[in-house]
């Protein structure tokens, strides 16, 4: 687009606000969005208690982190309920996609809105919601608050992603593979799990890696069902920060920063290359 | 040619949709019919609930003291979606039209941070803002303050969290819309004597409009129903909404009346997103 003027720079300027002025907001609007951040990582190899001055490098805080075994023992959780939540979500979202794309079907706006609503609801209002549900349904049968109600309410937030990320993937999907397919005699099963499947697969790995990544961050919606018992990491940190600020926290903050992007930029660039893979 | 959709029901089409119907319906549907059936009972004093038809826990809103807190999120929401365009705009707009090769790059820079714990990007507010932090530090490094002043629980800190988690939520949507956006047209305007101000503001501004909308509504949407910045940078100054259902729901075990106000914060927010349906159409909420 750019090559259609012949004066670029100056054909683009907002306004009457100069490049320079341009360049020098966004600069600082970058800055804003990273300070913060390079702060909170810098000061946990702080050698002090302190969060505010430098006094040397050490890696204590990232030891104390390693020897607590209420961190470990919350990012077990997480990890489970994440994994656990993922498969289930990935699953019923993946068979959700296919319907809505492959089918016209009465009923089917109504189907579309409530995946919708499900992305769009405020999540302090999934959240009361689903404890008073639990409280009033679950806790009678015997059934307490804890790892179960929080799987159940991770999948219940994440089914709509993974089914508008498989779905972009469907419509972009050329069909005539699988038509061949049938022609040559395959079942529809056998279709889907031999052709349409492996040419999915990068859609339905993202929405997993979706799925994970929100289900493992989730903070609002746990914090109301999680119960007393069981706590994930993201509560765990909640409850640290409430104690008070310390560089463990800043610690264990630097390490699920980097293990969430290492997560992201690992699976885009796999699904990248698989994608290259298949033209 | 086969048909390339299936018309109508089938065997296949209802397995398909058997999970998620039932998934959806039990823990997603189902608990919201519970939290309207419960805003019309009466709580009783030990936290249990009868249900009936009693309109006076949505009667209670209208108490100064709720009152005030509600009006009080939606102007924290509002404004912080105001700041959120006013360092949204600019950033979006550079990065179409002066990005270059670097278009993508400057792109992802925004998502990055979105992508960490909504509590981590909190507590780095809470580290900063804190006692005599990094910001008090630069304050009076500037010689703007003498001394530590009190920046954390106020409720500007309640905004700066705020903007701080939400901005992407804005620049995403205005780069797709500045994204779609013809250079020619900006050139038209320009040939027919326009200067750049009215060039932006009469051609490549409205045409952004949708954008503006959608990244609006994105961002209002959370810091209407926020409640964990404001519990961690907040003080008894900055309750929001989300603070007082939480209260409700944990403290004070009134149900009931916890019921009643997450009913109306999903109600105005779902009709936020209805009337921007309405107006733009649902491709560009899938576009983000």
């Amino acid at each position: 687009m750019a090559a259609t003027t012949p004066k670029g720079s100056r054909k683009g300027t907002m306004g009457g606000l100069p490049d320079w002025g341009l360049l020098l907001g966004s600069v600082l609007v970058y800055l804003f969005l990273y300070a913060p951040i390079a702060v909170l990582i810098f000061f946990s190899f702080n050698s002090t208690r302190s969060t505010q001055v430098w006094t040397g490098f050490s890696l204590e805080w990232y030891g104390q982190l390693l020897s607590d075994p209420t961190i470990l023992q919350a990012l077990r959780t997480s990890l489970t309920v994440g994994v656990i939540a993922t498969l289930i979500a990935t699953v019923i979202g993946t068979m959700t996609a296919l319907a809505l794309s492959r089918h016209s079907f009465r009923g089917r706006a109504v189907a579309d809105t409530a995946i919708y609503a499900a992305t769009v609801m405020p999540e302090i209002v999934v959240g009361v919601s689903l404890l008073v549900f639990f409280v009033s349904v679950f806790v009678p049968m015997g059934i307490q608050l804890g790892i179960t109600t929080i799987v159940i309410a991770h999948v219940a937030f994440t089914i709509s992603f993974v089914t508008i990320v498989v779905r972009a993937r469907l419509s972009g999907m050329d069909r005539s593979v699988e038509e061949a397919a049938q022609d040559l005699g395959a079942s529809p099963v056998q279709t889907f799990f031999r052709v349409t499947l492996p040419l999915i697969l990068p859609g339905v790995m993202a929405g997993a890696l979706l799925a994970f990544t929100l289900s493992f961050d989730d903070f609002v919606i746990t914090f109301f069902i999680s119960g007393v018992g069981s706590s994930t990491l993201p509560l765990k940190i909640y409850s640290m920060i409430k104690f008070g600020v310390s560089p463990v926290i800043n610690a264990l903050s630097t390490v699920v920063l980097v293990a969430t992007l290492f997560l992201i930029f690992g699976g885009s660039r796999l699904l990248v290359r698989k994608e290259n893979a298949q033209e | 040619m086969r048909e390339r959709v299936a018309k109508g029901w089938s065997a296949g089409l209802a397995a398909l949709l058997a999970p998620v119907t039932l998934w959806l319906g039990a823990f997603f549907l189902i608990p919201l019919l519970f939290i309207v059936a419960f805003s019309f009972g009466t709580s009783e004093v030990y936290g249990g609930i009868t249900l009936g038809f009693n309109p006076g826990n949505y009667l209670k809103v209208f108490d100064p003291l709720y009152l005030k807190i509600i009006v009080r999120s939606l102007g924290i929401a509002a404004l912080t979606t105001l700041i959120c365009f006013l360092l949204g705009y600019p950033l979006a707009y550079f990065i179409v039209f002066k990005g270059r090769r670097w278009r993508n790059a400057l792109v992802l820079l925004v998502m990055v941070p979105f992508w960490t714990s909504l509590l981590i990007r909190a507590y780095a507010w809470v580290v900063i803002l804190g006692g005599n932090g990094i910001a008090n530090k630069t304050l009076q490094f500037l010689g703007i303050t003498d001394g530590p002043v009190n920046l954390i629980f106020t409720p500007e800190a309640v905004l700066m969290g705020m903007t701080y988690s939400y901005l992407p939520f804005m620049v995403l949507p205005l780069y797709a819309a500045l994204e779609k956006f013809d250079v020619r047209l900006k050139e038209a305007g320009k040939d027919l004597g326009a200067s750049r101000w009215q060039t932006f503001l009469r051609v490549t501004f409205p045409l952004s409009l949708p954008g503006v909308i959608a990244g609006s509504i994105l961002v209002f949407i959370p810091s209407a129903g926020e409640f964990v910045i404001p519990d961690l940078l907040g003080g008894s100054q900055t309750v929001m909404t989300g603070n007082l259902i939480q209260n409700q729901f944990l403290q004070s075990r009134d149900w009931a009346f916890g019921s009643a106000l997450s009913v109306l914060l999903a109600v105005l927010l779902l009709g936020a997103i209805m009337f921007y349906i309405r107006r733009v159409g649902t491709d560009k909420l899938e576009g983000v």
